[in-house]
């Protein structure tokens, strides 16, 4: 036990203390914002740039008269289809658009020629101002009266509502999804890092050849597990420091919004804080008051404290086995054909999570959420929408069997491993390694 | 005499060959014993073993009086033949975290660590990163993290492998220091006139299994060939009874002529030297006792290089 916390020490001192741990952990808050803030600065930019572009309209029915807007000059012709056509091959114009003698009942056989295949935005962009056109000269020609016509929309929002063990509370199914795909998606991630940390650390001892002074001193296992738990806590120190961060951002972010936009900003703060005068104001848009609830009605803590047990139990269980394959190679580069069987899994369970959004209770969201392989990424993917207490326990308890029985596997390769240089190495080596007496 | 180690008809079996084949060995306290024997003949299997690295099939070890268990592993200090450090970490803290692995207190590991740094001169080099370190200055680095715990069974698995030549005589006499200081040096080399001179006890191991055994002294006579060279002025023609030359090499000093003759049991040498001295002046004369090596290959019956 003395040892394992010897090994502990080392590995999570000897990272944390690296000035690349304090980059990235700094960094890598800071560093998708930017790049999402980048993107969206060029596509905005790029919105800006664009030229009015020519769109050529050939209407023989004489009813589609689209007004040009800041995107596109519509300029109608007349004559030919195909003289159309050769005329437009010919020009710099961005489409041109055919339309026919059509019924109102059954507009067909419109027709949008261009020089590249339209985007879907762009299509549909077209599809819907000429339905609008359409629509308005039906309006006119049924006499259909506009007010009534407006009075006729109506707007239901259902304020869902989940009775479980817990009580009342109000839920959002976006922020559900969103909580989901956050957390799986971030639980993905973090396995693969970290499990690559893991093997990137075993391979190191191997080929830097330090390995059998360790193993003279301590089992291989104590060695293989001293490692993986050191660092996981790297991992989990760089979420403490990242939720410290995000607090620390979140409070700047309500100070100078308060500042600056004066009483509506102490409001906006206010109805953050869940504070019964900030809600009232708001009251009025029923979307606005389900979120709120639905933000104030989720445990976070909770939440929070599963984030950490799923990422934990699903980092020992692949970080066991990224351990193996670690100490059956000798080079980073080797280390790839016995990859596929620990990514195959990780990969499916990111499909599942995918799936299990759409439908969190169907049957294969609870398989998923059960089987230690998916169940890190899959339930938490579940975890928002609610989770009978039943299967989250089952789950939990399936979760730390699974990283009890891959840490078993992986430890009889990585003893043998371990001592094995230059040998060559495939599944049936491995398999004898795994039933070799020691 | 008390044994530091006693080895009882170890056995180890791989999945393709046998490592180790009914091996015993017994290691007096305060010896050094070499564990002689070519490439593949099973002397890592058997430090390992010592080790508790991996277990043998069959047999037992005992060690000081102790059935050896995982709590002797204090008492041992190894240098393998695959040996290396971490390479980004720093000296001290490397030496520190080794240390606590052999169940040293921090406090106590960092005087000890200081003390060996002092002794091999290399004091400055606590905050120096291994990478940073010569080839040279990182072997001083693991031979100080095999000793600095005060080891009583130290094990060097081919520990003259790689150091070049004033490091080789460093260690060799620190192996010397530690031996008459009372710890139990057991170490193996398939180089066998290198460290001949340096061990007291031998342990010849070929194909698994133990060829010969023993102290060195006792050994060397055992394998005497009762063979001696000559140097002389002028050739030798003429010899006693019993005796025949069997080599003669001319030479391009003093002495023009290199003999070797050889004797037999109960023949004195006295003799030869009245016949000689006669027709020549001997500038030099002396028996030649076999090399280990020469007897390895006698017992095993081929050269193993």
């Amino acid at each position: 036990m003395n040892r394992i916390w010897t090994v502990f020490q080392r590995e999570y001192i000897s990272r944390v203390k690296k000035k690349s741990f304090l980059l990235a952990t700094i960094l890598t808050p800071l560093v998708f914002p930017a790049i999402i803030a980048g993107m969206v600065y060029f596509v905005v930019a790029d919105k800006k740039k664009s030229q009015q572009e020519v769109v050529k309209v050939l209407d023989e029915s004489g009813k589609i008269r689209p007004e040009s807007n800041s995107k596109y000059l519509y300029e109608f012709i007349e004559g030919d289809l195909e003289e159309a056509k050769t005329a437009f091959r010919e020009s710099k114009d961005f489409a041109l658009i055919y339309i026919p003698e059509f019924t109102l009942e059954k507009p067909d056989g419109f027709m949008y020629y261009s020089r590249q295949n339209p985007s879907l935005s762009t299509v549909s962009d077209f599809e819907k101002d000429f339905e609008n056109i359409i629509r308005e000269i039906k309006l006119e020609t049924y006499q259909v009266d506009r007010e009534v016509l407006e009075k006729l929309k109506t707007s239901v929002v259902l304020r869902t509502v989940n009775l479980s063990d817990e009580g009342e509370k109000e839920s959002s199914a976006g922020i559900a999804y969103g909580i989901g795909y956050a957390g799986g998606f971030l639980i993905y991630i973090l396995i693969f890092v970290y499990g690559g940390i893991v093997m990137q650390g075993v391979i190191e001892e191997k080929s830097s050849k330090i390995v059998e002074i360790i193993v003279s001193s301590v089992r291989p296992f104590q060695l293989m597990l001293g490692k993986v738990l050191g660092i996981a806590s790297v991992g989990i120190t760089q979420f403490l420091i990242w939720a410290v961060l995000l607090n620390i951002f979140w409070f700047l972010a309500i100070v100078v919004l308060g500042v600056n936009l004066g009483d509506g900003g102490m409001e906006a703060a206010n109805a953050m804080s869940g504070s019964q005068e900030g809600l009232d104001d708001l009251g009025s848009d029923p979307r606005v008051m389900n979120i709120m609830n639905a933000i104030a009605g989720i445990n976070f803590l909770k939440i929070g404290l599963l984030f950490i047990f799923y990422f934990f139990g699903g980092y020992l269980l692949y970080g066991a086995l990224f351990a193996a394959v670690g100490a059956a190679v000798d080079s980073p580069s080797e280390a790839q054909q016995f990859m596929f069987p620990i990514t195959i899994p990780i990969i499916a369970s990111i499909f599942g999570l995918f799936f299990v959004l759409e439908d969190p209770n169907s049957s294969l969201a609870f398989w998923l959420s059960i089987i230690p392989l998916s169940s890190p990424v899959v339930m938490m993917g579940r975890l928002g929408f609610g989770v009978p207490t039943w299967e989250l326990i089952l789950s939990m308890v399936l979760l730390v069997g699974g990283f009890f029985f891959t840490i078993w596997v992986a430890g009889r390769i990585y003893r043998v491993g371990i001592l094995m240089q230059g040998s060559k190495v495939n599944y049936k080596v491995l398999a004898k390694w795994f039933m070799t007496k020691m | 005499m008390e044994l530091a180690l006693e080895a009882k008809n170890i056995t180890k079996h791989y999945t393709k060959h046998t490592a180790l084949d009914d091996v015993s060995i017994q290691i007096p306290k305060g010896c050094i014993l070499g564990l002689l024997g070519p490439n593949g003949a099973g002397k890592t299997t058997f430090i390992r073993i010592v080790n508790q690295i991996i277990n043998p099939d069959l047999g037992a070890i005992r060690i000081f009086g102790e059935s050896l268990a995982p709590k002797h592993i204090e008492w041992i200090g190894y240098l393998p033949e695959e040996r290396g450090l971490y390479k980004k970490m720093k000296v001290g803290d490397q030496l520190l975290f080794l240390a606590r692995l052999k169940g040293l207190p921090s406090k106590e590991a960092k005087v000890k660590i200081k003390y060996w740094m002092e002794r091999f001169e290399v004091q400055g080099w606590w905050h120096k990163k291994v990478e940073d370190l010569s080839k040279g200055m990182a072997q001083k680095i693991q031979f100080i993290s095999t000793v600095m715990h005060d080891p009583k069974l130290i094990i060097l698995d081919e520990p003259f492998s790689g150091f070049d030549p004033i490091n080789a005589n460093l260690i060799r006499d620190e192996i010397l220091r530690l031996r008459d200081n009372g710890a139990t040096i057991l170490f193996s080399t398939h180089r066998m006139e290198s460290v001949e001179e340096l061990c007291d006890q031998i342990v010849l191991i070929h194909q698994s299994k133990i060829m010969l055994e023993g102290e060195k002294t006792e050994i060397k006579s055992r394998y005497r060939s009762h063979t001696y060279v000559i140097e002389s002025t002028d050739k030798i023609s003429k010899l006693p009874g019993g005796f025949e030359i069997i080599k003669e090499v001319p030479l391009n000093g003093i002495a023009q002529f290199e003999t070797h003759i050889k004797g037999g049991e109960g023949v004195s040498t006295n003799e030869v030297l009245q016949t000689i001295i006669k027709e020549t002046e001997v500038i030099s004369f002396r028996e030649k006792l076999p090399t280990i090596n020469d007897i390895f290959i006698s017992i095993a019956g081929t050269n193993h290089e």
